[in-house]
Order: C-alpha cells, then sequence, then structure tokens
C-alpha cells in the first residue's frame, strides 16, 4: 500500500475544490439555493466536510443529503451481486437547487450514472455539478468531474482508496495493489 | 452478510442474522414510498410470476406493488382461468413458467409444501405467498419489521398471538420470525385451536395462555389472528358469541392492556369478530402501516433473491 | 445332476439354531448336505463364502407389486429382481391393486405372471369384495387358486362384524388375516404422525391412537374368534403394548414391523419431502424405542418391508397430495444389519429369524430354513463390504426411498433361488 497525499495535502485539495466551486455559483450561494449530495459511503462524509468549509470560510448555510445509489446500479440483480441497500436522505427540495454531487474517486463513470438516475427521480434541479477527490483513468462512459481533487494513475490492477478520519482514521488518498 | 438462498419459503429455516438483513433492506425500500416517483430500476427486465391457487387480494396486490416499484415485469397466471383448471399439476404450471424464462414464481397454495416443490424441481426463485396452514413468510417478516419500526427492537418484546393457532400460517411464520429474534411470545386462543403441544414444537421461549386477560396483561404487541367462521361448523368452536366474548379483541377489554402495547392484525378482519372497529381503527392499531409495510419487506426480498448465487436444490432425491 | 458347494461362510440358520462355520451343498435345487466340511467332488460347481454370511433367503410378509394396473411403478417381475438384489426370495403381494386381488381368477393371474419372476411370490387375496369392507370374498375358492394369506392392506377392515367372519372362515382353511391397523376416521385428512413435527409444518396429523385403537379391537376379535390374526406394519408404542399384553393371555396375534420404523423419525419429514410419507407414518423417538424392545422381546415376531413403489410424477406433488409409501426390498437386510445387529439389540441369529423362519411359519410357506431337503433359497451377504444406494442402481422400477444417498455397511453378495443364482 502506497501514500499518495497525506493529511495535510487533503486539507488543502478539499479547500481548492470548495474555492474553485464558490467563484463559479455566487448567485446560487447568495439565494442559498445550493445543496450538496455525498454519494454512499465516503462522499456523504466529503459533503459534509465540503459543508463545513462553506460554513466557516465563507459564512454559508449548505444542507447537505446522502445518495445511496445501489437501486440504479446497472449490474444488480445479476448472479450473486447483492449489495447492501442504504438509506437516500435527502433533507431539502432539489427542485431548482444547483446540486453539488460529491463522491471519493471517479473511474468507470458508472456509479455517476446511477447517481443522476437517483438525483434526477427526485426532482429537477437547476443544475448538478461534479467534485470528486480523485480521478484516475479508465472511464467507460462520457462523464467527467467538474471540480477534481487530484489525477493519480495508477495501474489496471492497482486500486484508490480515500480514506477519512470519520470512517478509517486518518485523512489520505492511498493506492493499494488489488 | 448476504442472503444466499434460491428461494424464501418460510421462516423456520432463516437465521436470525438472515431475518435482520431482511428487515434492514426494507427499511430504505420503505423511504422510497415518500418519495414522488417511487420506482426505482433495480429488476429491470425481470419477470415476476403470480401463482395464486387460493383468492387473495392484500398479498396479491402487495407483491405486485413491491415488484413494479421494482420495475420488474408482472404475471399474473389468473389460475381459476388457465390450463390449471383443465387439470395440468402444479409442477407442470411451473415447468412451463420456467420455460418462458420467468424469474420469481410467487405461489399460495392450499396445500402444505406446494412452495417447496416447486423450489426443489425448478431453477427459478421461489417465493411462498402463504402455503396451507404451513407458513406465511413476508407476513410474518412484515409483521416483525413492524414491531421493530414501533418499538424499535424485537429481543424480549412481549408479543401476543391471539386466535386459530392450530390452522394459521400466519401464527407459525410470526413463531419462528419472533423467536428467533428472541421476543417473548404467548399463543392465546380456545383448547380447541391451541394444543397444548404447539408448546413442544416451539419450545419453552413460548407460554401459553387460555385467558385472555391473563395474555395480554404485560404485552408489548398482541397480533390478532383472522377467524375462520367455517371453523365453528368444523367443530373447533363451539359458538362464535361465546368465543367473541372470550378471545375477541374489543374495545371493553382494552383496559386490560398496557398504556403502549400495540394491535396487529394480517388482514382481512373479520369486524366484530375476532376484533371490533374502535380497536381496529383506535390508536393502537398499526393494521394499516403492516400494509405499507408489507411491499417494502417484499421489495427487499425480492432485490436479495435476486442477487442471491443461484442454488437450485440438488432436485428429486427427495421430492 | 448339479451339484452347487457354498463353502467356508458364517451359516446363520434360526431354524435349526445354527450359527457358525459350514459348507453347503446344493443338489438339483435342494439343500442336499449341510456340514463342517464337504469335499469337493469334480463335477461341483463351487462358490467360495469366506467371510460371507450364508443365510436362508429372506421372506418378506409384506410387498406391494403393483401389478395389475400400477404398472408403471413396479410389476411382479420388476418387483421381485428388486427382492432378490435385496436378499428376498419369497414374498406376500399384498392384494390392493388395481383391480384388487378378490377373486380366485385373479390369484392365478398373479401366480402366473410370477411364474417367470426371479422370487417366489406368494398371492395375498383381498377380505372383501373390492377391499369395499363389506362382503367378504370367497376366501375357500381362493385359497383353491393359490392365495397364501388375506388381507385388505391399504385399508382396515372397520366393520368388526365382517372381520370377525373373515377371521373364522379364514381359520378352517388355516390361513391368516393380515390386518391394516388404522382407524379412518380419527387418521382423516392427515399426512403425518401427530405431533411436534406436524404443529411446526401446520400439516394435519395421524395419532399414534389411530393404529392402536384397531390393533385393541383385532385383538379382541381374535380372542372371540380364536383365529390367528397378523398385525402389519405396526409403528407405535401404544400397538406393542396392547400386543405384548395380548400374547402374554395367549391370544393368537402376530405383529410385524418395517426397517423404517425402527431407523426413522418424523423429523425425517423436515422440509416436505414426500420420500418420508408413508402409512402409518414414521413416530416419536420413544416409538422407536418401543419398536426395538419389541423386536427383542418378541412381541413383534416378523421384520417385513411394506415396499411400497410409487412413481416419481406421483410423489413429485406437494406433501399433502403426494401418496403414502416407500420401497424397502433392497434396503432391508441392510437396514436391519446396521440399524438392529451392529447396534446390538438383536443378535444375527435372532435378526434372522425374524426374516426368514417367522414369517414362513406364521404362513406357512416352505422356505425360510436351509434345513436338508428343503428348497436352496439361499442369501449370501458380505458383512463388511461398502455401499451407497444410489437412484441409479435401484432395482424397482420406482425410487421412493428415504435412504437415497445413505452408505451401508453390508452389501447383498448373492441370491439363490431353488439352487438357481439370480442375483
Amino acid at each position: 500500500m502506497n501514500k499518495k497525499i497525506g493529511e495535510k495535502d487533503f486539507k488543502k485539495i478539499l479547500e481548492e475544490i470548495v474555492s474553485k466551486f464558490v467563484k463559479e455559483n455566487k448567485d446560487s450561494l447568495k439565494e442559498g439555493s445550493i445543496g450538496l449530495v455525498g454519494i454512499h459511503t465516503r462522499g456523504v462524509i466529503l459533503a459534509k466536510r465540503i459543508a463545513l468549509i462553506l460554513q466557516k470560510k465563507y459564512k454559508s448555510q449548505v444542507a447537505v443529503g446522502s445518495l445511496d445509489i445501489t437501486l440504479y446500479r446497472d449490474d444488480v440483480g445479476e448472479i450473486g451481486k447483492q449489495p447492501l441497500v442504504k438509506e437516500t436522505d435527502i433533507p431539502f427540495s432539489i427542485e431548482g437547487r444547483t446540486i453539488l454531487l460529491v463522491d471519493d474517486v471517479l473511474y468507470t463513470g458508472r456509479t455517476i450514472r446511477s447517481a443522476l438516475d437517483a438525483l434526477l427521480e427526485l426532482g429537477r434541479p437547476k443544475l448538478i455539478r461534479l467534485t470528486v477527490m480523485a480521478d484516475r483513468a479508465g472511464r467507460e462512459l462520457p462523464i467527467q468531474a467538474d471540480y477534481c481533487g487530484t489525477e493519480i494513475s495508477v495501474g489496471k490492477n492497482e486500486e484508490i482508496q480515500i480514506k477519512v478520519k470519520e470512517i478509517d482514521g486518518e485523512d489520505g488518498i492511498w493506492v493499494l495493489k488489488k | 452478510m448476504k442472503l444466499n438462498r434460491k428461494d424464501l419459503l418460510n421462516l423456520e429455516s432463516l437465521s436470525s442474522e438472515e431475518i435482520e438483513l431482511i428487515l434492514n433492506t426494507a427499511v430504505p425500500f420503505k423511504k422510497l414510498f415518500t418519495h414522488s416517483i417511487k420506482k426505482v430500476p433495480t429488476l429491470r427486465g425481470k419477470t415476476v410470476a403470480f401463482l395464486f391457487y387460493e383468492p387473495s387480494t392484500r398479498t396479491r396486490t402487495s407483491f405486485e406493488l413491491a415488484a413494479k416499484r421494482l420495475a420488474a415485469d408482472t404475471l399474473d397466471l389468473a389460475v381459476p382461468l388457465s390450463s390449471v383448471q383443465k387439470g395440468e399439476s402444479l409442477l407442470d404450471t411451473g415447468k412451463t413458467l420456467e420455460a418462458m424464462k420467468v424469474d420469481f414464481i410467487v405461489i399460495r397454495h392450499s396445500e402444505n409444501g406446494a412452495p417447496e416443490l416447486l423450489s426443489k424441481n425448478l431453477n427459478v426463485h421461489v417465493v411462498n405467498a402463504g402455503d396451507g396452514t404451513h407458513e406465511h413468510p413476508t407476513q410474518g417478516l412484515l409483521d416483525l419489521f413492524t414491531l421493530r419500526e414501533k418499538k424499535k427492537k424485537i429481543k424480549g418484546l412481549r408479543v401476543v398471538i391471539l386466535g386459530d393457532i392450530l390452522h394459521s400460517r400466519v401464527a407459525r411464520s410470526n413463531l419462528w420470525g419472533l423467536t428467533k429474534m428472541g421476543a417473548k411470545v404467548t399463543l392465546c386462543g380456545p383448547k380447541s385451536l391451541l394444543p397444548e403441544e404447539i408448546k413442544r414444537a416451539f419450545g419453552k421461549s413460548v407460554r401459553i395462555e387460555y385467558d385472555l386477560k391473563k395474555a395480554v396483561e404485560d404485552a408489548d404487541a398482541i397480533n390478532v389472528l383472522r377467524i375462520q367462521k367455517e371453523r365453528q361448523s368444523q367443530g373447533f368452536i363451539t359458538s362464535l358469541t361465546e368465543y367473541i366474548e372470550r378471545y375477541g379483541l374489543h374495545q371493553n377489554k382494552i383496559s386490560w392492556l398496557k398504556k403502549d402495547c400495540i394491535v396487529l392484525h394480517p388482514g382481512p378482519m373479520n369486524r366484530g369478530i375476532e376484533i371490533d372497529s374502535p380497536v381496529a381503527d383506535g390508536e393502537r392499531s398499526v393494521i394499516l402501516e403492516q400494509v405499507t409495510n408489507g411491499i417494502a419487506i417484499r421489495m427487499a426480498v425480492l432485490y436479495l433473491l435476486a442477487g442471491s448465487t443461484l442454488n437450485p436444490q440438488a432436485a428429486l432425491e427427495n421430492p | 445332476m448339479e451339484n452347487l458347494l457354498i463353502f467356508g461362510g458364517r451359516v446363520i440358520d434360526p431354524k435349526n439354531n445354527r450359527d457358525g462355520f459350514f459348507d453347503l451343498l446344493i443338489t438339483n435345487g435342494k439343500i442336499s448336505k449341510i456340514a463342517k466340511k464337504i469335499i469337493p467332488q469334480k463335477n461341483f460347481k463351487l462358490i467360495p463364502a469366506q467371510d460371507q454370511w450364508v443365510m436362508p433367503g429372506l421372506v418378506d410378509a409384506h410387498v406391494h407389486l403393483r401389478e395389475p394396473g400400477g404398472e408403471n411403478s413396479e410389476t411382479i417381475f420388476s418387483g421381485a429382481k428388486a427382492a432378490v438384489s435385496g436378499g428376498v426370495t419369497s414374498l406376500l403381494a399384498m392384494a390392493n391393486t388395481s383391480p384388487p386381488i378378490d377373486t380366485p381368477k385373479k390369484i392365478k393371474f398373479v401366480l402366473k405372471r410370477a411364474q417367470k419372476s426371479l422370487a417366489k411370490v406368494y398371492p395375498v387375496g383381498a377380505v372383501t369384495q373390492g377391499l369395499q369392507g363389506k362382503k367378504l370374498t370367497n376366501f375357500s375358492q381362493m385359497v383353491k387358486a393359490g392365495c397364501a394369506a388375506f388381507s385388505d392392506d391399504g385399508r382396515c377392515v372397520m366393520d368388526s362384524a365382517v372381520l370377525r367372519e373373515a377371521l373364522e372362515k379364514a381359520k378352517k382353511l388355516g390361513k391368516v388375516v393380515i390386518e391394516h391397523c388404522e382407524d379412518h376416521q380419527l387418521s382423516e385428512n392427515g399426512s403425518m404422525n401427530e405431533g411436534p413435527v406436524s404443529q411446526k409444518l401446520g400439516v394435519c396429523g395421524i395419532p399414534s391412537q389411530s393404529e392402536a385403537v384397531m390393533v385393541a379391537r383385532d385383538i379382541f376379535l381374535a380372542q372371540l374368534t380364536l383365529s390367528p390374526l397378523h398385525c402389519a406394519h405396526v409403528s407405535c408404542k401404544e400397538s406393542v403394548e396392547l400386543i405384548r399384553a395380548a400374547k402374554r393371555k395367549g391370544i393368537p396375534v402376530s405383529a410385524e414391523t418395517c426397517p423404517h420404523y425402527f431407523t426413522l423419525t418424523e423429523t425425517a419429514v423436515k422440509g416436505h419431502g414426500t420420500f418420508a410419507k408413508m402409512k402409518p407414518p414414521l413416530r416419536r423417538d420413544e416409538d422407536v424405542k418401543a419398536i426395538k424392545e419389541a423386536l427383542k422381546d418378541g412381541t413383534i415376531d416378523l421384520i417385513a418391508t411394506d415396499h411400497a413403489p410409487h412413481s416419481l410424477e406421483s410423489k413429485k406433488k406437494s406433501f399433502e397430495q403426494a401418496p403414502f409409501g416407500i420401497i424397502g426390498l433392497e434396503t432391508l437386510f441392510v437396514l436391519v444389519y446396521e440399524e438392529l445387529i451392529l447396534k446390538k439389540i438383536l443378535s444375527p441369529l435372532k435378526a434372522v429369524k425374524l426374516l426368514t423362519e417367522n414369517p414362513a411359519r406364521i404362513f406357512g410357506l416352505p422356505s425360510g430354513n436351509l434345513s436338508q431337503g428343503s428348497p436352496a433359497d439361499i442369501f449370501i451377504f458380505d458383512p463388511k463390504a461398502k455401499w451407497t444406494y444410489k437412484k441409479e442402481n435401484v432395482q424397482s422400477k420406482s425410487f421412493n426411498s428415504p435412504f437415497l444417498g445413505r452408505t451401508f455397511k453390508g452389501k447383498v453378495k448373492m441370491t439363490l433361488v431353488n439352487g438357481k443364482i439370480v442375483f
């Protein structure tokens, strides 16, 4: 296992993402029409961190929701696939809002495809932006992140793992062999 | 934890962990009902066939909604109109459905063990929607779900099952589910419908009480079973009036209950017999929530079975 | 003249109270000599039997051969083939075929069909016409035609007056009435033993008492008529107690049980397996214990199979719809060996007695012994061989056995009928 990004840089990356997002969405921020939606499990934690930065640094209160994409995956119902279904909990109406969708790693793009399907069934947001902590090659669908923390090139038999204090005890980005 | 089963035939063979997984999975499904679009694409392209040899509105509708909300296609065999009437055997009907490549058969049958027969001989997920006087596992699960939702936990809960225990598949599934999850079960009903022997079948955690007042005094929940009126002509109940007086959960007995005791009923109700309207529609009643929960539970069951490793049991060794 | 010498084996012959190492000479289909050592002559055919048991061919007093009417599940020929593969050389074929064996003509039909079969088939005639329990069949004509005993098996003769008359008539003809003891009203709708397991499954039960009340009545009728009465397939403690008391009083009653009643309990029905559904049903642990005790003390006289073949289609129904009955000929001796002999419930000599001498005596059959001059019906058993009972090697036309898949110690090595090797 190989550590790529440590705690300090992790924090810096998050702050950069937020700063870029704020710059591009000033009006919505002012109107209070922004909603953060994290994808289970680490995306939710990251969304909460972003909300905290928005609150502390930009004095903006932004609501956070969690999205479980299990039921929208394109591989459930296949033999042997039985991922645990978690709860989708979005405590605000997404109708007409600017949604920042948050996930940890962008790889094939299939999770984001599922997330968009799931999200759009809840209403019609004004726009949806995507942010991820790490981006790696290997896209299977035409999906790109609007705010990308860092790009990491890894081999086919390697995996990027994002760790967060709340779950893993530390912050950081790791590359590990599958 | 996974539910690694091809079929849901009973609660007798499920472990408490498996039951817990189904209940947990039903929670997010229930949440979906609050969305304006209640449907998810999870089982797109799958087909669920309903093979109901007994009339049933609520269970069939509940399964149908569950399947549809998972985006599966549904197929109703309308047994009374089909070739079943022409004498086709259950297994042949099942094999025909298998050949049509359906993914699930949801079966209700008046004979005990009919779902097991299909399970052993077909490479299709089989869900028991009630067989004879054997089991009605999804009803058992939805009752557990409702109890857990209302009481936060099942372990240690005092639950009374009231009525025709002998002939009730709902009672049997509830008994298995509740005892596995650590609840304290009291069975209550007239001796003819509640033989002492049942205690031997279900063990020490089950109490038998023929006196309704004593049974319900410390209960956290009462599951009232449906009384079939024909039991009187069969000699199991000597007089319906007497039954109502001793075992009908009517308003005049409500003062015996603890304040927070809830009342369940699998439906359809015989109002005025095993339960009366003030109780059925009163604040203790969770009967309509059971109906809502039934869909979530059935969605969870279909979802979990779809994702299990298909494992058709070695057929034929002991059909 | 043909001579066949079986040598070096352990001979177990209860009729002659013999259990030891003997050589056995067969001449022209009959046992001609039995001695510690027989020196083979030039023209002798030799059958070495070192480390084997040599016993009289087994006599199964309770078999359903299904012919006529049920040929898709068994025929007289296929049933007899299954019999010899299990060491059974003589069998009583029950009358509840369709149509039932209730006329002299039908008795002759069975005998004719049995001529080519590998085992000796003795037809049982129906007690009542059409097994209806009302009018007696023509007992004397049937006996003349070759009927070996009388029984409505599958049904109990519910009318006591009819049974009384049957017992009296059979006695005059020197025949035994075999009773299927079951109160059909009490067992109605039931498909397994009434008890905790039926409660768990919600299946309607058959109480032991539905058997015992008829055993009691039958004992009274045997007492009243002083006629021999044989209780088929005894399954429960209650019946055992009644029969034991009756025998003490000298009432002429005999009884049989089947291997499944000392091997399995009601828990075998788990998962609604229809291969564990039979009548009387599998009972409780305490019944299994009582049956073993009764075998030990002689309350139960013999062990029969109640071999009841059913096609897979008919057994592939829901538990309540599937017919009653299991096959048993091929597992008869191995179950007796594993469950009674190896577990030291019975000595080999006593166990073999229950399978040979006793049934032959009760029903007046010439076989079941290795006496000089007797027909050479012989069963050679390898007590050490191991084998697994599999669907593929079932000899019967049906394979409805709860013992499929079980690995047995001890195997049928060879069966001879009238000195001819038939298995």
